[in-house]
């Protein structure tokens, strides 16, 4: 098989990180990659339905500015059943975070584009940042109180310092599950679309044509699947943000 | 941004880099961390200031103000409405109060009507009234007269039958007393 069969058939190929434009941020390497570039087109996206769309600012919305309401009254409403009207000072984070999430999403279910969603760093870089901020902004909010976080009421003194450890552990935990949660759905979606793919060429190259179709109808399936994949998860990420946040705000149990 | 010139030593450093990780599963290279978060900081950083300072407030703003036009809009039809039952009132009442005048003029148009009526009529009968009395006054006196008349004629009848009867004239006192005496 010549270099260029192997990679279509290879699922791994697709996550490789290639330098378009190497770049130096001040000793560090910054190189534009092609994962820079589909998060850049992602934002450009975002830019494009929530500025574009909304720069005529109809009383009756185009499909475009319709489009945007919808996106921003629904993350709204995300943001004001999880974390109240307290929550809201966070709701353009909470929006740009799923918006963000969506784009890179569904623009990655392109033929020939990538997932940027699918690079643990990314997912991790993000939920990082976002335990953070609930950190600092709880400290910040309450003081010393926001430790309380990690102490159930209700519970008798001989079983406080395990619940403490497990609540401890389980927060310690949450950056990790909300980024390898992302990562590991987009990650395996794309997997099994380029398998599905692999074994059209391959059923086709050994002379078994008829049996192609079945393949296909499975890639089919699997990218409506993946389409949904792709929204729930970006839709659970932002959820599960507004759900830290609504820790910071409102700590204790 | 970024400082082209150190283009030259990046692209010397990173390209073998990456084909020494080629074996390495490709989302847990490290080689590919720092630069993917730096450009995840950068688009996502600009990306937050442009929703944040541009794009929501502009969707709160069209969002607020359509809910404005709308209950703008329902108030002034709510108001039109109101208007318009309360001008459908008051032609109401106008037509009523239209309806009782005529009514009522009508009613003082049949009464004087009737009262003229009536006092044309008092008048009328008190004139025939009065004629008819005077009638009968003239017939009362005309039967005296001609009763008188009578009187004398009887008497005159009676004497000259008696003087034809005894041959002899009469009494003319007696016989104007029998006379009265009969008429009476």
């Amino acid at each position: 098989m010549s270099e260029a069969g192997a990679s279509a058939v290879d699922p791994i190929h697709q996550f490789h990180v290639k330098v378009l434009q190497p770049l130096d941020f001040f000793g560090v390497d910054g190189s534009f990659t092609n994962s820079a570039l589909f998060m850049l087109i992602a934002a450009a996206a975002v830019i494009i339905v929530m500025l574009i769309g909304t720069a005529s600012r109809k009383i009756v919305p185009s499909r475009l500015q319709a489009s945007a309401e919808l996106a921003y009254e629904f993350v709204a409403d995300m943001v004001r059943s999880t974390c109240g009207e307290a929550g809201m000072k966070f709701f353009p984070l909470v929006f740009t975070i799923f918006m963000f999430v969506l784009a890179c999403n569904l623009i990655g279910l392109w033929p020939y584009t990538y997932e940027v969603m699918a690079q643990i760093i990314i997912t991790a870089g993000m939920a990082f940042s976002i335990i953070l901020l609930t950190i600092v902004y709880g400290i910040y909010k309450h003081g010393f109180h926001w430790f309380g976080l990690f102490k159930p009421s209700g519970v008798s003194p001989v079983l406080l310092p395990f619940i403490i450890i497990i609540e401890i552990l389980s927060f310690i935990s949450r950056p990790v599950s909300l980024s390898v949660r992302l990562f590991a759905n987009m990650l395996a979606g794309h997997i099994m679309l380029v398998v599905f793919g692999g074994f059209c060429v391959m059923l086709l190259g050994a002379g078994y044509a008829y049996l192609a179709p079945l393949p296909l109808l499975g890639i089919t399936v699997l990218t409506a699947f993946e389409l949904l994949v792709s929204v729930l998860q970006a839709y659970v990420f932002a959820v599960l943000t507004c759900v830290y946040i609504n820790d910071a705000l409102h700590p204790g149990h | 941004m970024a400082t082209q010139g150190a283009e030259g030593h990046a692209a010397g450093t990173e390209v073998p880099a990456g084909h020494a990780h080629e074996d390495v599963f490709p989302p847990f290279d490290s080689t590919y961390f720092a630069p993917q978060l730096i450009w995840l900081a950068l688009i996502f950083g600009a990306l937050y200031v442009l929703m944040s300072k541009i794009a929501l407030p502009r969707v709160a703003g069209i969002l607020t103000n359509r809910k404005q036009t709308i209950s703008d809009d329902l108030a002034a039809a709510n108001k039109a409405q109101q208007d318009a039952a309360a001008a459908a009132a008051a032609h109401e009442a106008t037509l009523a109060q239209a309806k009782a005048k005529a009514q009522a003029l009508g009613q003082q148009a049949h009464a004087e009507a009737t009262a003229a009526a009536d006092a044309s009529r008092g008048t009328l009968e008190a004139e025939l009234g009065a004629k008819l009395a005077e009638a009968e006054k003239k017939i009362g006196e005309t039967k005296a007269a001609a009763m008188a008349n009578v009187e004398g004629i009887a008497t005159e009848v009676a004497h000259a039958i008696l003087q034809h009867v005894t041959g002899k004239p009469a009494d003319a006192a007696a016989v104007a007393a029998a006379v009265a005496a009969t008429k009476a």
